[in-house]
């Protein structure tokens, strides 16, 4: 396949005498870099200066408890931020911020990281007067604060949450870098709440007329969402909790819905309202957005499912491999429909396919981490992984999905993600047939 | 406690407290002294839902003729005057032909790279009415009475040829409307994707060894698109199995021919250029999303009037110059910082 791959130089880069030099010089291979790194060889002939010359937090006094009340990632931990996509959207209260994916490890999201999206500017509210009004066809109309929400029996349970748009700038052609755009409008949290059943069956719902719950955003927008009461009854959460501490602004403080395995607009945040109802209620994100767009005009309405999808995170686009030799492939693979069974990792373009190992826990709806060994040997390398979940079904290849929906759907992307590794070390973004 | 328990205590009937005590049981409410019943007054201030069927659509009526002044005064700096910009948001209008209207279906939405237009998407009048009254205007949702959003639904609706300039829409007439929408039929719900177990519309074979044939790359990120997403660089840890490339073009040609962004600011117009987020479109040499600045420097270097005329084209944004892309708009800068910008980047060779 060596000669099918166009790569862009061909050329193998000399393989770094150690990492840090290599990264001085991937940045400015100046002729004083390079009379540096001479002097540097000569130094290093009676070892590393970073163990022979001991460093001040070896020597000096440090830092004292609380010295920050509510601690902070280390400072050479600033690289990985969420980030908006350039040119996307033009208006900052009505875009998102994606998660960088190329630096997280396991499946749980850092709550600071989780991507955001909002449709009209977030607010931190002020949770003693945030009230939840559930009414419609329900025995009686009720109120609850937060205190009331709180006495209730509770559940924590981790589930993914992801963008019915995400991946969807990739569905025409490549169009964005790194893992941080093509994927990262997903996250993963534990969050805690009361299932939605239990408020529905406190207020006498009528499940059997009412087949349809409306979910309300606080917020400006005041985003509305309808949920299939089969779905509200199952597991759905109304949830105050993200991993130990309280929902952040951004996520919905202090209450949002969680409704496991369904796109992230339908998980309301800045949760005011449920109301029962007969019919679904076609609100403006069930009509006009968050519907995908098939080949022959029609607009399909409440494609809600996140379908099995995976991700390698490491190594990624706009990454670049140090040197030949031994790599931990890792990634990310997640079902709306229950638990990740089986991930398969190429590094030949989809020919041949490895098994990777699932770490623990793999959980329904949530993100299962996969892990796999490779030796890199210098040559081009295109890397896929594929999940396939515990219904059977495969997360298919791009070419696939397209034969079906064509390119304009913008939501519901899940197709195979292609790395190209040329042979210089860099990896990039490509489609592959 | 069951029926047996209470069937017993009726036979045994040991003291009539024992028998009251479980008979309140049998009744015990759920969750007690948890929450309170909702005031007539509570649901109806945030029951503001208007359904598919028109459920929840208050009285009220609005002329087109209002709804323009209304449209004036509230709506253009996002849409434009007649719902048409693409400055802000995706246009509200355009894309629509008389038969649409009569077939209920919008013909260019089967066409490849047409622009969808809200009015080409919309299938439900209540949508419209629904959304304007919960979110609009932008800066200030929820202000607008029920007659006000008649109006600007009427509006709206003129613009797309719906409905004639003499129009006054209201709550009697709304499902008239309805069945001129131009893309009433164009919704379906025949897929497996509303629920989580629903029948999938693609399926794929999980093959292990030899699948077809050798790979192919269909598309690539174009060479001019590398700094689209800013310096890669900043946006990866600095240790781990792998480093972020460099803008120029491979980890080495980026090393011999370093671009701007990867090296370190230290020019006060280049720092204030990164900050004010310039550098998120435009490179120096390299056309990004928006022109390099290099480009720009050529076209207006024999201009005299070219400083002020790009110092306001900063602050209030603009479009059609360097292609459809808008610049959005920078009203905070100062003045002398958009001159100390606007001068540097004239400068650039």
């Amino acid at each position: 396949m060596k000669n099918k791959v166009s790569i862009q130089s061909g050329q193998v880069r000399p393989a770094p005498e150690d990492r840090r030099g290599f990264l001085k010089k991937s940045l400015s291979l100046t002729g004083g870099a390079v009379a540096a790194l001479a002097g540097a060889s000569a130094a290093r002939a009676q070892g590393d200066p970073a163990i022979l010359k001991l460093p001040p937090h070896s020597t000096g006094l440090g830092q004292p408890v609380a010295a920050r009340g509510y601690g902070m990632p280390s400072e050479f931990e600033k690289n990985l931020q969420r980030r908006e996509s350039p040119g996307l959207t033009r208006a900052a209260q009505s875009s998102v911020a994606f998660a960088p994916l190329q630096g997280l490890f396991g499946i749980i999201t850092p709550n600071g990281l989780h991507f955001e999206r909002h449709h009209q500017g977030w607010w931190d509210i002020d949770p003693r007067q945030h009230r939840l009004m559930i009414h419609g066809l329900v025995r009686e109309s009720r109120i609850y604060t937060m205190d009331d929400l709180m006495r209730l029996p509770s559940v924590s349970r981790i589930h993914f949450i992801e963008c019915g748009a995400n991946t969807g700038m990739e569905w025409g052609n490549v169009a964005v870098p790194t893992v941080q755009y093509t994927h990262g409008m997903l996250s993963c949290c534990e969050f805690t709440g009361v299932p939605l059943s239990k408020l529905l069956e406190h207020c006498g719902a009528d499940t059997k007329k009412g087949r349809y719950v409306l979910a309300e955003g606080a917020d400006g927008s005041g985003l509305t969402r309808t949920i299939g009461m089969d779905r509200a009854l199952d597991d759905v959460i109304v949830a105050w909790g993200m991993n130990g501490e309280f929902l952040r602004p951004e996520n919905g403080y202090p209450l949002r819905l969680v409704v496991p395995g369904v796109q992230g607009v339908s998980w309301v945040k800045w949760l005011r309202r449920l109301e029962v109802g007969d019919k679904p209620w076609d609100t403006r994100e069930e009509t006009l957005h968050y519907i995908d767009l098939m080949p022959d005009g029609l607009h399909r309405q409440y494609s809600s499912v996140q379908e099995c999808k995976s991700v390698i995170t490491t190594p990624s686009g706009g990454q670049v491999l140090l040197n030949k030799g031994q790599y931990n492939v890792t990634g990310l693979a997640w079902s709306g429909r229950g638990r990740v069974r089986r991930v398969d990792v190429s590094f030949d373009g989809g020919r041949n396919w490895k098994e990777a190992r699932l770490e623990n826990p793999v959980l329904p709806k949530a993100l299962t981490r996969f892990n796999i060994d490779w030796v890199w040997n210098g040559g081009p390398a295109i890397l896929q992984s594929r999940a396939i979940d515990d219904t059977g079904y495969v997360q298919p290849k791009i070419a696939q999905l397209r034969a079906v929906r064509g390119t304009r759907s913008i939501y519901h992307n899940n197709a195979i993600q292609s790395w190209l590794v040329a042979a210089n070390g860099e990896v990039s973004n490509v489609q592959v047939e | 406690m069951s029926r047996l328990n209470n069937a017993r205590a009726l036979v045994f009937a040991f003291a009539a407290g024992i028998c009251m005590q479980a008979a309140a049981q049998t009744t015990k409410p759920l969750y007690p002294g948890v929450g309170r019943a909702a005031t007539p007054a509570e649901v109806a201030a945030w029951d503001i839902d208007v359904r598919g069927d028109l459920m929840g659509l208050p009285p009220g009526s609005g002329s087109v003729a209002k709804g323009e002044a209304l449209w004036e005064a509230k709506c253009t700096s996002c849409h434009g005057s007649f719902g048409e910009s693409n400055q802000m948001f995706p246009p509200l209008i355009g894309g629509i032909t008389p038969e649409d209207i009569k077939n209920g279906r919008v013909a260019a939405l089967a066409k490849a790279g047409e622009q969808r237009s809200t009015v080409m998407k919309l299938s439900r009048i209540s949508t419209l009415w629904d959304y304007i009254n919960r979110a609009m205007p932008w800066n200030a949702p929820k202000s607008l009475s029920a007659d006000e959003v008649y109006a600007l639904t009427a509006y709206l609706l003129n613009q797309g040829n719906i409905v004639p300039e003499s129009f006054v829409l209201s709550d009697k007439n709304m499902a008239e409307v309805q069945a001129r929408l131009p893309n009433r039929n164009g919704l379906t719900r025949n897929h497996g994707l509303w629920d989580t177990r629903g029948r999938p519309d693609v399926n794929a074979k999980a093959c292990m060894k030899n699948c077809g044939p050798e790979p192919r790359i269909t598309s690539k990120l174009p060479d001019h698109a590398r700094g689209s997403h800013g310096d890669l660089a900043e946006q990866n840890r600095l240790i781990g199995p792998v480093r972020a490339v460099g803008l120029g073009g491979s980890a080495t040609v980026s090393a011999a021919a370093p671009v701007m962004a990867a090296t370190a600011s230290t020019d006060p117009a280049q720092v204030l250029a990164e900050k004010s987020g310039c550098m998120a479109c435009h490179n120096a040499k390299q056309r990004v999303i928006g022109p390099a600045f290099a480009e720009i420097a050529t076209k207006y270097r024999a201009d005299s009037g070219a400083e002020v005329k790009l110092m306001t084209k900063v602050k209030s944004g603009g479009q059609g110059v360097w292609g459809n892309v808008p610049m959005p708009p920078f009203a905070n800068l100062q003045d002398q910082d958009l001159r100390t910008l606007v001068r540097w980047i004239l400068k650039t060779e």
